[in-house]
């Protein structure tokens, strides 16, 4: 009966689902007050029916309700609970009601904040949101209904794929959806202005905090996804440009190019088209992330072939709701007129649209290296791929270039910078950066590679850079002069503290990273960096529902005990093995032990890892997400009002100039 | 020509000079970057060029894994039912490496005929599976069905 219930409250949500896109968008568009009032009502409920649907799967979960069918598929009762609830979304019906579920929290956050938004501004948003919301629950109802029965019930479930049973699995889906699902937020915003025939500075301060919260959890995603990719072997270390990767890397890098080019919108009322375009790309490609990881269009061909209904659902939504927005662009658009004022070559301006160029050139390439492939198979043209090197010698030229001007650009004015200013600030940390790089590749004793020595330069001039206005502001405030800096200039500066910091890890361990694979034989040991590894056998261990072998690993340096570690390998019931890398975690390094393969008579192949500064990787993740949050507790957001925005809307530069950078006096 | 509409141009043509730049240097890392596929019977019949890396899916052979004793090195031969290719790798392999098991190898084929595998790749999960595996299983299964149907 509850599963039932389930199924049932999905099909009031479409129905709520369809009233909330009717009213909002066409009662909008008639200026028809009273369907504009009913938006609301609609979208919290659509909303509360989809999240009920989702706590009656995850009930039936905890209660081991083998008669339906996903639930059989995907758990067991020796399942330990946590991971009965992170096995709603371990396969593709419930990761596609996980999907809905999240699009009902970001709806459930545009309704209860968007009331300070002009009513029909607001209604469209709402309207848009609707319409996404119609598409995937038709999908889920026509072709994934997680609710379906399995007759006669199972009397033991199939047990959650064993590779997902891991915390990464409660952090990183959820999140990375927030990511996705928030874009279609920063979507709507932009469907809703051009169909509205208005695009301007209000606009972009109205979806700005949106986008950023969106681009946060994307980014929380992400570095979860790689963290959790690094300690399980065989998945390719912390990235492997795998499709599955590339899916999720495509709408940050456009997200990231939106929050930059939301900010020349809001401060200067320049580049609103292309803003509105990255909104409709970074959407869409979220979209095609969902689609190409989750249909299975990507990694199986076949998915095809199990249900094509589901294939050409997907590709006929994603069709239309890229197609619609993009004709609607090319329909309104050009009614919008930069009148930004112009600027000259060497502005502020300037600088972020070269990191938008840059970073979208990097999608397109990703783009390019994930598709294509995938297109050529599906036209029976010959089966080729594109590995690492592709990307990584795409890479490396692009973000050269891209981390000397992110040093620069916070430190050009808008409109029209001056050399001489923007050299006085950053010609010390220039200076500081060369020096500490020089410093760091002697002691470091590297082979001295172009791309280690080119990785930790600009890792040191990101960092310092991104460093010297927070400094100077301290400074001056410690000598009592009167230097406030702005929270979104700060998260600013954090942000690209974290990105440096990310640079100097990925760079660091590709770099002086050393790998060994080799055989041992229980007493024999390995020196690898000055770290002596000796193994020590395996035993036969238990777990709720596996049986593994654990190997010891005793890690001396100069003969003091440095740690002991302890690899598994595990075999679940669910036939499935699955090899759990041990790790010795540090600030500077990681040494990283997996079992290989039994050879006979006690003698296993291993994995033995030296990582430095690998945590960099995740530590500056976190910090780009910190800068975020910081620049999101700007007051501005907070105190928005729509008077105060009225005022705004004719913002003379000067206005806006002081808002973001607030230069001191020099 | 205004000011403002020269700067417009030499912009857009900045632009313009940049992503074909980047675009030639894209297609350049693709082109110097792909690697072709070919299944046992294709290296089989000489489609492969010795030296050249590429990838080969197929099941490994029942009965054909042997390893030097006291080395990660194994050898075992790869077929898709109609040809069989020696393989020969130094490492450690995927947990679900195993007779029978559909994978995929990622290697140079030499003068002798051996394939030299540095990567061995197998199925760990349908839903993190290349698709080249989907296709050679379901090949080779075929094939074997068909060469059942054919002994009976």
């Amino acid at each position: 009966m509850i599963p039932e219930l389930g199924q049932l409250a999905l099909v009031i949500a479409l129905c709520l689902a369809v009233a909330q896109c009717f009213f909002g968008i066409v009662g909008a568009q008639r200026g028809h007050f009273i369907w504009m009032n009913a938006v609301r009502p609609a979208a919290v409920g659509q909303a509360l029916f989809v999240s009920l649907a989702f706590v009656i799967l995850t009930y039936s979960f905890l209660t081991n309700d083998f008669s339906v069918r996903y639930v059989a598929e995907n758990s067991n009762t020796a399942l330990p609970w946590p991971y009965k609830i992170t096995a709603v979304w371990g396969a593709h019906e419930g990761s596609l009601l996980l999907w809905i579920f999240v699009l009902g929290l970001w709806t459930l956050a545009v309704a209860r904040f968007s009331r300070r938004l002009p009513q029909e501004f607001a209604s469209r948003v709402l309207g848009v949101l609707g319409l996404i919301s119609i598409g995937f629950l038709l999908f889920m109802l026509t072709t994934s209904d997680p609710f379906t029965r399995l007759l006669p019930p199972a009397a033991q479930g199939r047990d959650l794929n064993p590779l997902l049973q891991d915390p990464g699995m409660a952090i990183h889906p959820p999140m990375l959806y927030m990511g996705y699902v928030g874009m279609s937020v920063a979507f709507a915003f932009a469907v809703a202005a051009l169909l509205g025939g208005r695009m301007d500075a209000v606009w972009a301060r109205w979806s700005r905090p949106w986008t950023l919260v969106a681009w946060l959890f994307l980014t929380i995603g992400i570095t979860f996804g790689s963290w959790w990719s690094y300690y399980v072997l065989g998945w390719g270390g912390f990235w492997f440009w795998d499709p599955v990767e590339n899916a999720s890397f495509m709408p940050w890098l456009v997200g990231t190019a939106l929050v930059h080019s939301l900010a020349v919108t809001e401060k200067r009322g320049a580049f609103k088209s292309w803003t509105a375009l990255l909104a409709i790309a970074a959407f869409s490609l979220s979209l095609l992330g969902t689609f190409l990881v989750r249909s299975g269009i990507l990694i199986s061909v076949h998915a095809f072939a199990t249900d094509p209904r589901r294939g050409i659902f997907i590709l006929a939504m994603l069709g239309a709701f890229v197609g619609l927005a993009l004709i609607l662009y090319a329909w309104r658009a050009p009614m919008f007129s930069d009148n930004g004022g112009g600027f000259k070559a060497f502005s502020r301006e300037t600088f972020l649209l070269l990191n938008n160029i840059f970073l979208v050139v990097a999608a397109a390439a990703v783009l390019l290296g994930t598709l294509y492939p995938l297109v050529l198979g599906a036209l029976k043209l010959g089966q080729i791929s594109v590995g690492p090197p592709y990307f990584d010698h795409i890479f490396v030229p692009l973000m050269i270039p891209f981390f000397i001007l992110i040093g620069i650009g916070p430190y050009v004015r808008w409109k029209h910078g001056s050399v001489p200013h923007t050299g006085r600030k950053l010609g010390w940390v220039a200076a500081l950066a060369l020096l500490v790089g020089a410093v760091v590749i002697v002691l470091l004793r590297a082979e001295t590679s172009f791309i280690a020595m080119a990785g930790v330069l600009l890792a040191a001039w990101t960092v310092f850079s991104a460093l010297q206005e927070p400094a100077q502001r301290l400074w001056q405030r410690l000598h009592h002069r009167h230097a406030g800096l702005g929270r979104s200039v700060l998260g600013m500066s954090v942000a690209h503290v974290g990105a440096g910091l990310m640079i100097l890890g990925v760079t660091v361990t590709t770099m002086l990273g050393i790998t060994v694979d080799r055989v041992f034989t229980p007493g024999s040991s390995l020196t690898v960096h000055g770290d002596q590894y000796t193994f020590e056998g395996v035993r036969d261990v238990s777990g709720p529902n596996y049986q593994a072998v654990q190997g010891t690993f005793v890690v001396t340096r100069n003969g003091r005990p440095v740690t002991v570690i302890y690899p598994q390998k595990r075999q679940f019931r669910r036939d499935g093995t699955t090899t759990e890398a041990a790790i010795d975690a540090g600030p500077f390094r990681d040494l990283y032990i997996a079992l290989g393969n039994p050879l006979g008579h006690g003698a296993w192949s291993v994995r033995i890892e030296y990582k430095p500064l690998v945590r960099f990787i995740w530590l500056g993740g976190l910090i780009m997400v910190l800068g975020g949050f910081i620049a999101l507790m700007d007051k501005r957001y907070r105190r928005v009002r729509v008077k105060a925005i009225a005022l705004d809307v004719a913002a003379t530069p000067e206005e806006a100039g002081r808002d973001l950078t607030r230069e001191p006096e020099h | 020509m205004t000011p403002t509409r020269r700067r417009r141009l030499v912009i857009v043509i900045a632009m313009v000079v940049g992503v074909a730049i980047a675009a030639g240097l894209g297609l350049q890392a693709f082109r110097n970057n792909l690697l072709y596929y070919f299944t046992p019977s294709q290296v089989a019949a000489g489609d492969a060029h010795a030296g050249q890396r590429f990838r080969m899916g197929g099941l490994v052979a029942m009965g054909s894994v042997r390893r030097t004793p006291g080395s990660m090195t194994v050898h075992f031969t790869l077929t898709d039912m109609k040809d069989s290719i020696p393989i020969t790798y130094t490492g450690i392999l995927p947990d679900l490496f195993r007779e029978g098991q559909g994978i995929v190898v990622y290697g140079t084929l030499e003068k002798n005929g051996q394939f030299v595998a540095d990567q061995v790749l197998a199925k760990h999960d349908s839903k993190y599976m290349p698709p080249e595996v989907t296709a050679a299983m379901q090949k080779a299964m075929q094939a074997q069905q068909a060469a059942v149907k054919g002994a009976s």
